[in-house]
C-alpha cells in the first residue's frame, strides 16, 4: 500500500520532481484570477505535506492535526492585532515554534499509544484547543475570530494586495524551502529509519534504533510546519477564525493526502490540488449539493485507485512500460 | 438531484429587461452566503428573497439593464474560506455589489476587499453591532441584536420583576446579555442568573432545569435561530418551565416563521421583541408574503432573513435606478446611505448616513395559533425607528 | 442540602437518558470495529436514516410511534446490509486509510442526499400525547418521553446483552472478536456472521437516531457534527466489548449533563480531558477486549 521510496532510491532530484514548480509558477502568470484559490492549495500542501511526514513516514495516524494549523493561524493573528507584531517573517518563525512546541510536548503523550487510541487523543486534544479558543475570548476573538490582521510588506516593498499576487508568491516560496527540507530528512538516513520504524517497528527497537525519539523528533518537525501553514492562512486571508482548529479541517487534511497518495511528498501536492478544486468548481455549480459530488470522488479513488492517485498513474505507467 | 442540478443551473438569475436597443448592461451581484452545513437554511431565505424581487420588479431597471447574480457557498462561518470567495468575486467575476454574507466573522474578514476593491456590500443578515465600522463601503439592511435586546429589556422591567438569561456563548449572545442587562436593571429588573451555553448545544435539559429551580418570573433568551432555538423551546415545555409559570421572552430567533410548524404549540405564548414577523398586517407585508407562498408554496413562510434581503436588493435596485445602470462605487454607498422607504414589509425603514446602519421598527411579539396557523402576532410597536443603541452607546463613552 | 440532592437526581436522570442514546448508537460501531477491525466513521449516517425514517412515517404517514420506530429498525438494518455487502465487505482487509478515505465518502454524500430530501432544517419529531408531559416523582418531574426512552433502551440493552451472553450467535461473534483466523478456521461462517452484525449494529444505531432525535435533532449535517461522541463512546469504553462503552456512556451522558448544570463555563473541557485521561491510564479502553 504505502509507498517504499525513501532512502533506497537515491536523492537527486528528478525531471519529473521540477513539474509541480513549473505549474505553480505558470499558475501565477496564466490564471492571475485564481491566485487566491491557488494561495490556498499552496498552504494546504504545506499542510498536507506535514501530514505526510508523521502519517505516511511514520505511520501515526491523527484526526487532530488541525490543532498546530491552528496554533500557526492563531500565533500570526494574536501577534499581529493584540502585540502589534506585523512582521511576516517574526510571525512565521513564532508560528513555527509555537506548533513545533505544543507538538513536542503533545507527542510526548500521543506517541506512547497506537492506533485508535491515538487517534483518539489527537482528536480529544484538538478539541480541547478548539474550547479553549472559542473561551478564551480576550485573546482570540472567541467564536467572531480575530479580524484586522495586518502584515508588513515583504521586505518592505511587497505589500499583501487583495489581488493575491504577493501571497502566492510568498506562499509558493515558503513551501519550496520547507519540501526542500522535508525531502532531505525523508532521503537521509534519518528518514530510512522512519520508513523502517513503520515497515517494521519491532524490527527497528532490535537494532537498537531509538524508535520513540525518532518518532518525537519527527512529530515535532510536522507540527512545525503545519504551524507555518497557519501562520500563512492567517497571511493571506487578514483574519483567523475558530474554523482553523476544527475537526473538519483535521478530516480534510486527512482525505486529501490519503487521496493523493500517503507516503511520497508528492502525494501531499496532488490531493489538495484535486480536492480544492474539485470542491470549488462543484460548489460554485452546487452550491447546495457540492459534498454529493466530492464524496463520490473519494468513493471513485477507493475503489478504482487505492493508493490514492500518484498510486493509479504509477499502476498505468508500469503497464505502459511493459507493453 | 436532476431536479437539484436544474434550479441550481438557473441559480444564476439573469433577468433580462425587454427592450432593446439600449446597450446591454449588466450588473452582477456576488453572494457569499450559507448553502451547506448546520446553518444553511439561512441561504436558502436570502436566495430565495433575492431571486423573488429581481423576477418581480425586473421591469423597473433601467432599460438595457440586468442583473446576474453569482452565488457562492461558504459553508458556515468559515472567514478564510469567505475571504477567499470575496476575493474571487471581486477580481475574476469583476462584481458591482457584494452581498449575503450571514456570519459575523465572515463579515469581518471581507471588509479589507470591500475597502480595497471598492465594491459596496449589502449586509442582510450578520448582527454585530461593529461589523458595519469595518469598511466604509458596508451598508447594512437586516439587524443588529442591540436593537431587539435593549427595547426588550425596557419592555420586561414592567411587569417581570426577576429574569434568568440564557444565551449561546459566542459574540451575538454576549450581546443580546449585555443590552438587555443594561435596559432591563436601568428600568429595575433584577438578573438572578446567566447561563451561556456552548454555540454547538443540542440538549438543552441541564440548563432549563437548573433554570427552573432558580425560579424567576422570566427566561430571556438568545440562541441562533435554527434547530438549537427550536431544541430549546420543547424542552422548556417537556421540563415543566410553562407550566410553573415562567415567561418565555427573547428575540425572534426563537420562533421564526419556518421553525414554528416544527416546534408545535409549545411556542403559544413566547413574547419576542423583532423587527419582522410574516403576520405583521402592513399591506406591504401582506403582499410580500402572497408573492413569497405564489413562488414557492403554500406553505412557505419568509422570515427575518428573507425580509433583509427582500429590503436589500431593493436599496441595490434604489442604487440601479438613480444612477441609470452606470454604477459608481461612491455614489452608490451615498445613495444607499439615504436609503427610506415605507414599503418594507417591517414597516418603515431607512439607513441611518451616519453609521450606515439600519433603522427600523420593534415590535412587541406573541406566538399564538391564528386560523390554524402558528404566528408571531405584532401586539404593539415597541419602539419607533430604533437606531443600533451599540452605536449610539459608543459615541456617548467618546 | 435538599435543594442539592434534589439537582443531583435531575442531573443523573438526564445523564442516563443521554447516555443510553449515545449507547443504542455507539454499540455496533464498537462491535464492528472491535469484530472487523473497519473504521467506519460513517456509522453516524445510519442513526441520521433512522431519524429521518422516523420523522417521516409520523409526519408524513401517520405511523403510529412505535411502528414507526420498529421500522426505523428494520429499515435501516437492510439498507446497510446491501452497502455492506456492496462496498464495505470490499475494504475488510484494505487497511485503515482506504476505510477512512470511503467512509468519509459516504458521509459526504448522505449530507448531500439528506440535505436534497430533507432541506435545511431538522426533522421534527411529533409524540404522541402520551408521551408529552411530565411525570411526577420523588418532588421533581420528569419528562415522560425521556422517562420512557430510559425504559425502552435499558430493555434493548439487556436483550443485547442475553443475546451476546447467551445464544450461539453470541458465541460466535465473541469467539471472533478473540481471534478472527481462528474463529474462522473452526467453521464459523466470519462473512455471514459480519453481515449480520453489521446489519444489527447499524440497526441499532437507527433505532437510536430515532429515538433520540429529541437530545441529538437529526439534520442532514447530523453523521459529521456527533461523530467525535461516537468515537469517544467507543475508544473510552473499548473496542468489541458490549459493557465497556455502555459505562462509558453513562458517564459521558452524566459528566455531560453536571457540568452543563453546575459549571456551563466550562463546556466540553470536562469530557474531552476526561477521555484522554482514561486512555492514558488504559490505553485499550475502559474494558477493551484488544487495543
Amino acid at each position: 500500500m504505502m509507498h517504499s521510496g525513501g532512502y533506497a532510491r537515491g536523492s537527486r532530484i528528478g525531471v519529473l520532481e521540477i513539474l509541480p514548480w513549473l505549474v505553480a509558477i505558470a499558475a501565477f502568470f496564466l490564471l492571475p484570477e485564481y491566485l487566491s484559490l491557488g494561495a490556498r492549495i499552496l498552504i494546504f500542501i504545506l499542510f498536507t505535506l506535514s501530514l505526510d511526514l508523521i502519517l505516511g513516514y511514520a505511520g501515526i495516524i491523527t484526526l487532530g492535526h488541525s490543532v498546530f494549523l491552528g496554533l500557526g493561524a492563531y500565533t500570526a493573528g494574536i501577534l499581529s492585532v493584540k502585540a502589534g507584531i506585523h512582521d511576516p517573517f517574526l510571525q512565521l518563525i513564532a508560528g513555527a515554534a509555537i506548533g513545533a512546541g505544543f507538538g513536542a510536548i503533545t507527542g510526548a503523550v500521543v506517541l506512547r499509544t497506537k492506533d485508535l487510541t491515538q487517534l483518539m487523543l489527537t482528536l480529544a486534544i484538538a478539541a480541547i484547543m478548539m474550547e479553549v479558543g472559542n473561551k478564551a475570548n480576550w485573546l482570540t476573538g472567541g467564536a467572531d475570530g480575530l479580524p484586522g490582521v495586518q502584515v508588513n510588506p515583504l521586505f518592505g516593498v511587497f505589500e499583501f494586495d487583495f489581488i493575491g499576487k504577493t501571497g502566492y508568491v510568498y506562499c509558493l516560496v515558503v513551501l519550496f524551502i520547507v519540501w526542500f527540507f522535508v525531502r532531505r530528512m525523508v532521503y537521509s538516513p534519518f528518514g530510512a529509519m522512519l520508513t523502517g520504524i513503520r515497515e517494521n517497528t519491532a524490527r527497528m527497537h532490535a537494532l537498537g534504533a531509538p524508535v520513540y525519539k525518532r518518532l518525537l523528533v519527527v512529530y515535532t518537525i510536522s507540527a512545525g510546519i503545519a504551524g507555518i501553514a497557519g501562520v500563512l492562512l492567517t497571511q493571506t486571508t487578514q483574519s483567523v477564525g475558530l474554523n482553523v482548529l476544527s475537526f473538519e479541517i483535521a478530516g480534510d487534511v486527512l482525505v486529501m493526502l490519503i487521496l493523493g497518495g500517503v507516503g511520497r511528498i508528492y502525494g501531499a501536492f496532488v490531493g489538495p490540488t484535486v480536492y480544492l478544486i474539485a470542491h470549488d468548481e462543484l460548489a460554485k455549480q452546487f452550491p447546495e449539493y457540492w459534498s454529493f459530488g466530492v464524496g463520490f470522488l473519494l468513493l471513485i479513488v477507493v475503489f478504482f485507485a487505492r493508493g490514492g492517485i500518484l498510486g493509479l498513474i504509477d499502476k498505468i505507467s508500469a503497464r505502459v512500460r511493459k507493453s | 438531484m436532476q431536479k437539484a442540478g436544474l434550479r441550481s443551473a438557473v441559480a444564476a438569475v439573469a433577468v433580462a429587461a425587454l427592450t432593446v436597443g439600449a446597450s446591454a448592461q449588466t450588473i452582477k451581484i456576488g453572494v457569499v452566503n450559507t448553502f451547506s452545513g448546520p446553518q444553511a437554511s439561512f441561504g436558502e431565505m436570502i436566495d430565495r428573497a433575492f431571486r423573488l424581487y429581481i423576477k418581480l420588479h425586473a421591469d423597473q431597471l433601467p432599460p438595457g439593464v440586468k442583473i446576474e447574480i453569482i452565488n457562492r457557498d461558504d459553508g458556515g462561518a468559515n472567514p478564510d474560506k469567505a475571504r477567499q470567495l470575496a476575493q474571487e468575486l471581486v477580481v475574476r467575476d469583476k462584481v458591482d455589489i457584494l452581498s449575503g454574507i450571514t456570519f459575523t466573522p465572515n463579515a469581518m474578514a471581507i471588509a479589507p476587499i470591500a475597502t480595497q476593491a471598492k465594491i459596496p456590500t449589502v449586509l442582510v443578515n450578520a448582527g454585530t453591532s461593529v461589523v458595519v465600522t469595518r469598511s466604509p463601503y458596508y451598508v447594512r439592511s437586516s439587524f443588529t441584536i442591540y436593537q431587539h435586546c435593549v427595547p426588550l429589556g425596557t419592555w420586561a422591567a414592567k411587569t417581570l420583576k426577576k429574569t434568568f438569561i440564557l444565551v449561546s456563548d459566542y459574540a451575538p449572545g454576549h450581546d443580546c446579555q449585555e443590552a438587555y442587562t443594561s435596559s432591563y436593571t436601568k428600568a429595575g429588573g433584577e438578573i438572578v442568573g446567566v447561563i451561556r451555553a456552548p454555540v454547538a448545544t443540542a440538549d438543552f435539559a441541564p440548563f432549563l432545569q437548573r433554570v427552573k429551580d432558580a425560579k424567576p418570573d422570566a427566561m430571556m433568551v438568545f440562541l441562533p435561530a435554527g434547530r438549537t432555538a427550536t431544541a430549546m423551546m420543547k424542552g422548556f415545555v417537556d421540563l415543566g418551565l410553562k407550566s410553573s409559570g415562567i415567561k418565555l421572552i427573547g428575540t425572534g430567533d426563537i420562533v421564526p416563521e419556518e421553525e414554528l410548524p416544527n416546534i408545535g404549540d409549545e411556542a403559544i405564548g413566547t413574547i419576542t421583541m423583532f423587527h419582522y414577523s410574516a403576520a405583521g398586517d402592513r399591506p406591504a407585508n401582506k403582499a410580500f408574503v402572497a408573492a413569497w407562498r405564489k413562488e414557492y408554496g403554500d406553505k412557505a413562510t419568509p422570515n427575518f432573513a428573507a425580509a433583509a434581503s427582500w429590503d436589500g436588493m431593493a436599496m441595490i435596485f434604489d442604487a440601479i435606478k438613480k444612477q441609470n445602470g452606470k454604477l459608481n462605487p461612491e455614489k452608490t454607498v451615498e445613495i444607499m446611505k439615504n436609503f427610506k422607504t415605507d414599503q418594507s414589509p417591517r414597516g418603515t425603514i431607512s439607513i441611518d448616513p451616519e453609521t450606515r446602519d439600519i433603522v427600523q421598527n420593534e415590535y412587541l411579539r406573541e406566538t399564538r395559533r391564528v386560523g390554524g396557523e402558528l404566528v408571531n402576532v405584532e401586539i404593539e410597536t415597541a419602539s419607533v425607528a430604533v437606531k443600533d443603541p451599540w452605536q449610539i452607546m459608543q459615541k456617548d463613552k467618546k | 442540602m435538599q435543594a442539592f440532592l434534589s439537582s443531583l437526581v435531575s442531573v443523573l436522570f438526564h445523564g442516563v437518558a443521554y447516555g443510553m442514546i449515545l449507547y443504542v448508537i455507539s454499540v455496533g460501531l464498537s462491535v464492528t470495529m472491535g469484530l472487523m477491525g473497519f473504521v467506519n466513521l460513517a456509522h453516524g449516517v445510519f442513526a441520521m436514516a433512522g431519524g429521518l425514517l422516523l420523522s417521516t412515517a409520523m409526519g408524513r404517514y401517520g405511523v403510529p410511534f412505535p411502528l414507526a420506530l420498529l421500522l426505523a429498525f428494520v429499515v435501516v438494518a437492510v439498507a446497510s446490509v446491501v452497502l455492506e455487502r456492496l462496498l464495505y465487505s470490499k475494504l475488510y482487509s484494505a487497511g485503515e486509510l482506504p476505510q477512512v478515505l470511503f467512509t468519509m465518502g459516504l458521509i459526504f454524500m448522505s449530507i448531500a442526499v439528506a440535505r436534497y430530501l430533507y432541506g435545511t432544517q431538522a426533522a421534527p419529531l411529533f409524540l404522541p400525547d402520551y408521551l408529552k408531559g411530565q411525570i411526577p416523582l420523588f418532588g421533581r418531574d420528569f419528562p415522560t418521553f425521556r422517562v420512557v426512552l430510559i425504559i425502552f433502551s435499558g430493555l434493548i440493552v439487556a436483550a443485547l446483552w442475553f443475546g451476546v451472553e447467551r445464544t450461539r450467535w453470541g458465541a460466535m461473534v465473541r469467539a471472533a472478536v478473540d481471534n478472527r483466523d481462528m474463529a474462522q478456521s473452526v467453521g464459523i461462517n466470519t462473512n455471514r456472521l459480519f453481515m449480520l452484525t453489521f446489519a444489527l449494529g447499524s440497526g441499532l444505531a437507527g433505532l437510536g437516531g430515532a429515538l433520540g432525535s429529541d437530545i441529538l435533532p437529526v439534520q442532514s449535517t447530523y453523521p459529521l457534527e456527533n461523530l467525535v461522541y461516537f468515537m469517544i463512546v467507543v475508544a473510552v469504553g473499548g473496542l468489541g466489548s458490549l459493557s465497556g462503552p455502555f459505562i462509558a456512556a453513562l458517564l459521558i451522558g452524566i459528566a455531560d449533563t453536571a457540568t452543563k448544570y453546575w459549571l456551563p463555563e466550562l463546556g466540553a473541557f470536562l469530557i474531552y480531558a476526561a477521555t484522554i485521561a482514561v486512555l492514558l491510564w488504559r490505553p485499550q479502553g475502559l474494558f477493551g477486549v484488544r487495543s
